[in-house]
């Protein structure tokens, strides 16, 4: 392609590539049904739609909308696991010159709401009895909602609702309409802009309601050329299994596939993601580090279980790789006789292990959104995978920085971009500028008007060019405090370093104001369930596990292993963890103890386990506690428990040497 | 959403069942109406699990009739039950432990399967195809009740609430008109018995099986059945809308208002 759209152009003539219907009208041209567009899981078996195929469902459904009434500019709200109708719901909404807002499928009630409702969606489109049914109850406090699509009709036969219609009848009612007017998709599409807004993507909010990030066609279409240019992409094949509701996964499975002539699998349920990504192989994989930490987490467990020549084989192997990613890491060379052990370590277990994972065909693994533990990040690497950490965010159209191949390290995001100006404020944070940013926060002019300065978007990260030019993220500005004498410490490289441990799941690290840091946990169930089983340890569930007071010998062997290595740094060494409890229930959004994607929200945990807290800072043994836990239904119950307070041998070492 | 005209699916007059000196069951008699769900309740040691193994053959009564889809019979036989689309699940799970899941419910399809046992075992040509027509069959089951994660892991390894959800699948693959659940939800939490409700409502409505079934989690017999038959004693003390058996004194007393 040698058109490169410029999201400023938007008076350019009729029928060029400017927005996404019309590069999916091209990729069609070009492809037709001889190459997928989606392949979906289903019965057991790869269903395969092929872009021609893809362009008559999405064609329907653009004409069915009509009938209905979308107009230019109406927000269709999309609800729903990874499927290819539903992203072909988004393609006919944006041909329509509507604007597709993605939900989180797992949100409760209260947060669909807010922003059906805030987003004045006329819309919604979802995927089943579950999604319809919050819809149902939404209704009345959202007045603008007129209809409520739904794709698969299970359980939703005897629902009489007249605002309720299939995906099917809708499609149905589109035929009719280009019986009459065979033209009308193309027409529409035709009267696309490349400053029209592509979608809509509400922010999972650390602080505060979600804002509804606005972002046009003429962003993504850049930026997917540029990423395409950078990493030298050709015919790749994805797998969509992240959020809908999240920018990357549009900017992947819409905005790069399209661009690129991508194949985009979906699968078959959100529990067998892992045995589907075996199957796939895809080429171009994004995960957050949490999804990399699972499967990491799945080898480890899997290697316990296995005979013992398989084990032994396996951790002298790994041993090697991980020396030898370290050697690389320090550019220092590696010899010969290295080489080729690392050669023999591909044939007996790199190359089946990334196989039985689904990964041997990797071009390009990404992973963003939170920082990933050193360790997890060079276990990757070291097996052969071109593992990136990049930095990314929605407000910026999505990359900011991204590693060049040949030049990938475990503590820095790489180099920014070319399409992005990146910049460091006085004060340290990460300041941006570039034409695939988003054009402003929906019906939030102050929030639009505070993120910016002089021109520049404020990314609320703190971090630094690196000699090299490599951008370093630290963590977010309002997040690095201090502890009681000054020391600096920043919480989420700690928490990092103990979710490095296959038994630790959530950490949250205490300290701003504090005479030393001190820890809450939560143990990974499977990983500690599969630990006690092996040793007849019988539990209930999660709180009583937790509880075991030989788990927590097990924990505090990780957390001291933790605090020998940040002993080792002298930036570090002053914020070993002194105390630690294991909480008795899992961190949970439902809670709003996290959010959707998992980050930690400090000032909230801060004040609902402050009887903890203190506890921590006191001399204390133990400490009971009750706490409530929501359903994804919207009820709450009340657990209570008594929990133990452990010191750790970093703080026998301080008493000892006060 | 009671039936408009009630066509009756099964008919259970008179039964009595002793063992020895034991009156499992005195001269119950209740209908069994197309396409509803019917519960039956009642104190341990009612005779509820009895009612069920009557229905299915397993126990012969010593007096009564039992009419089946028109055919009245003195006890029904468990090959013929099944024959006629009469499925059930356990009370304690009845899976071949050591299969898979996507196998255990296969066996589910076994009298469907028209072809000679020579040419199944030499997998030609007609066993092949329908063993694709069944398959098809069992995914589609296998999606509806969401199960597509442990299809190849075998059952034994299974926490309890799955293994019960394998065993209704294979219940299912059958195509049954009559589906008996014995306690589908003993044991299980809250989440998974909400879950299993919602699967109980979508056969009813999606098949249109008929289902008798056994619990004793009053909310959701209230909930989900049309009609419920309470026993106490091997007598059948009440029979009606959940309402009506909700206010029936007898019922208070023998059962819902203890404790």
């Amino acid at each position: 392609m040698s058109t490169h759209p410029v999201p400023e152009d938007s008076g350019s003539p009729k029928g060029q590539l400017n927005t996404f219907p019309a590069m999916f009208m091209e990729a069609v041209r070009r492809y037709g049904d001889k190459r997928a567009f989606f392949q979906e899981k289903e019965y057991g078996i790869w269903q395969s739609y092929g872009w021609g195929e893809s362009l008559e469902n999405v064609r329907t459904l653009a004409a069915g909308l009509s009938t209905l009434g979308l107009k230019r500019g109406d927000k269709v709200c999309i609800v729903g696991d990874n499927r290819p109708h539903l992203y072909w719901g988004m393609l006919a909404t944006q041909a329509l010159g509507g604007v597709p807002v993605p939900l989180y499928q797992d949100s409760i009630e209260k947060e669909m709401a807010f922003i059906v409702d805030h987003a004045e969606a006329r819309f919604v489109l979802v995927e089943d009895q579950e999604q319809a049914d919050k819809m149902l109850s939404i209704k009345d406090t959202c007045p603008r909602l007129e209809w409520v699509i739904y794709k698969d009709p299970r359980g939703l036969r005897n629902y009489q609702e007249t605002y309720l219609l299939s995906y099917a009848a809708v499609q149905e009612a589109g035929r009719e309409l280009l019986k009459r007017t065979p033209g009308f998709f193309e027409d529409q599409v035709a009267r696309g802009r490349s400053d029209e807004l592509a979608v809509i993507c509400y922010t999972s909010g650390t602080t505060g309601v979600p804002k509804g990030v606005m972002l046009c066609h003429g962003n993504f279409i850049l930026s997917s050329h540029e990423l395409q240019k950078y990493e030298a992409l050709g015919n790749e094949s994805i797998m969509a299994y992240l959020p809908m509701a999240w920018v990357g996964d549009f900017f992947l499975s819409l905005g790069l596939a399209i661009v690129g002539g991508y194949t985009v699998n979906c699968p078959e349920s959100g529990s067998t993601v892992m045995q589907d990504l075996k199957e796939i192989g895809p080429t171009i994989f994004f995960g957050p580090p949490r999804i990399w930490e699972n499967l990491l987490t799945t080898v480890m467990i899997r290697m316990e279980d296995a005979s013992w020549i398989k084990r032994r084989m396996f951790h002298y192997f790994i041993g090697h790789a991980m020396r030898m990613q370290k050697k690389i890491n320090r550019h220092q060379k590696t010899g010969l006789g290295e080489r080729l052990l690392y050669q023999l370590g591909r044939l007996l277990v790199y190359g089946p292990l990334t196989d039985r994972l689904g990964l041997n065909r990797l071009k390009l693994a990404y992973t963003a959104g939170e920082a990933m533990g050193p360790d997890t990040f060079d276990f990757f690497r070291s097996l052969g995978i071109n593992l990136k950490q990049i930095y990314a965010m929605t407000e910026a159209g999505i990359f900011m920085a991204v590693p060049m191949n040949g030049d990938v390290r475990s503590d820095t995001n790489g180099p920014p971009v070319p399409w992005i100006d990146l910049k460091i404020s006085p004060s340290g944070e990460v300041l941006i500028r570039g034409p695939g940013m988003f054009t402003g926060y929906l019906k939030n002019e102050e929030a639009t008007q505070g993120a910016f300065q002089d021109g520049y978007f404020k990314t609320g990260d703190a971090g630094f060019l690196d000699k090299d030019g490599h951008l370093v993220i630290i963590d977010r500005v309002k997040d690095v405090s201090h502890l009681q004498d000054g020391t600096m410490f920043a919480p989420k490289f700690l928490e990092n370093k103990l979710k490095f441990s296959p038994y630790i799941k959530e950490a949250v690290a205490i300290g701003q104001a504090r005479p030393f840091v001190t820890a809450m946990l939560n143990i990974d169930l499977e990983a500690v369930g599969s630990w006690a089983e092996r040793r007849n340890i019988a539990f209930t569930g999660y709180t009583d596990l937790a509880q075991k007071s030989q788990v927590y010998e097990l924990v505090l062997a990780e957390v001291n292993k933790v605090n020998a290595s940040l002993a080792e740094e002298e930036r570090t060494q002053g914020t070993t963890i002194r105390r630690f409890l294991i909480l008795h229930k899992e961190l949970d959004p439902d809670d709003e103890e996290i959010t959707r994607t998992r980050k930690v929200r400090r000032g909230f945990i801060g004040e609902k386990y402050k009887a903890l807290i203190e506890a921590l800072y006191s001399d204390a043994t133990n400490v009971s506690t009750e706490a409530k836990v929501t359903f994804e239904d919207g009820r709450t119950a009340m657990v209570k428990a008594n929990l133990e307070i452990r010191n750790t041998a970093a703080d026998t070492g301080a008493r000892e040497g006060a | 959403m009671s039936a408009a005209s009630p066509e009756k699916l099964l008919q259970v007059d008179n039964v009595s069942l002793s063992f020895g000196g034991v009156q499992a069951l005195s001269e119950v008699s209740f209908d069994v109406h197309r396409h509803e769900i019917l519960a039956i309740i009642g104190p341990n040691g009612a005779g509820k699990s009895s009612m069920l193994n009557v229905i299915n053959g397993f126990y012969h009564p010593q007096r009564g009739s039992i009419t089946y889809k028109g055919q009245t019979r003195k006890a029904m036989r468990p090959h013929l039950a099944a024959r006629q689309g009469i499925a059930r699940t356990f009370q304690n799970i009845a899976l071949f432990k050591g299969m898979t899941a996507l196998d255990n419910i296969m066996t589910g399809r076994n009298l469907k399967m028209k072809v000679g046992f020579l040419l199944q075992a030499l997998h030609l040509g007609p066993a092949r195809r329908e063993e694709i027509e069944h398959r098809l069959h069992v995914e589609r089951l296998i999606d509806f009740l969401e199960i597509e994660a442990i299809r190849k892991t075998p059952v034994g390894r299974l926490p309890y609430g799955m293994q019960k959800r394998v065993e209704l699948c294979r219940a299912l693959a059958m195509e049954p008109d009559l589906l008996l659940l014995d306690e589908p939800m003993a044991g299980m939490n809250v989440e998974e018995k909400e879950d299993m409700c919602r699967f109980i409502l979508d056969v009813n409505d999606e098949f249109g099986t008929t289902i008798i079934l056994i619990e004793h989690d009053m909310g959701v017999v209230m909930d989900i059945s049309n009609r419920v038959v309470v026993l106490d004693y091997g007598c059948k003390i009440a029979e009606g809308t959940p309402d009506e058996v909700r206010a029936n004194k007898q019922v208070i007393d023998a059962y819902l208002g203890v404790g």
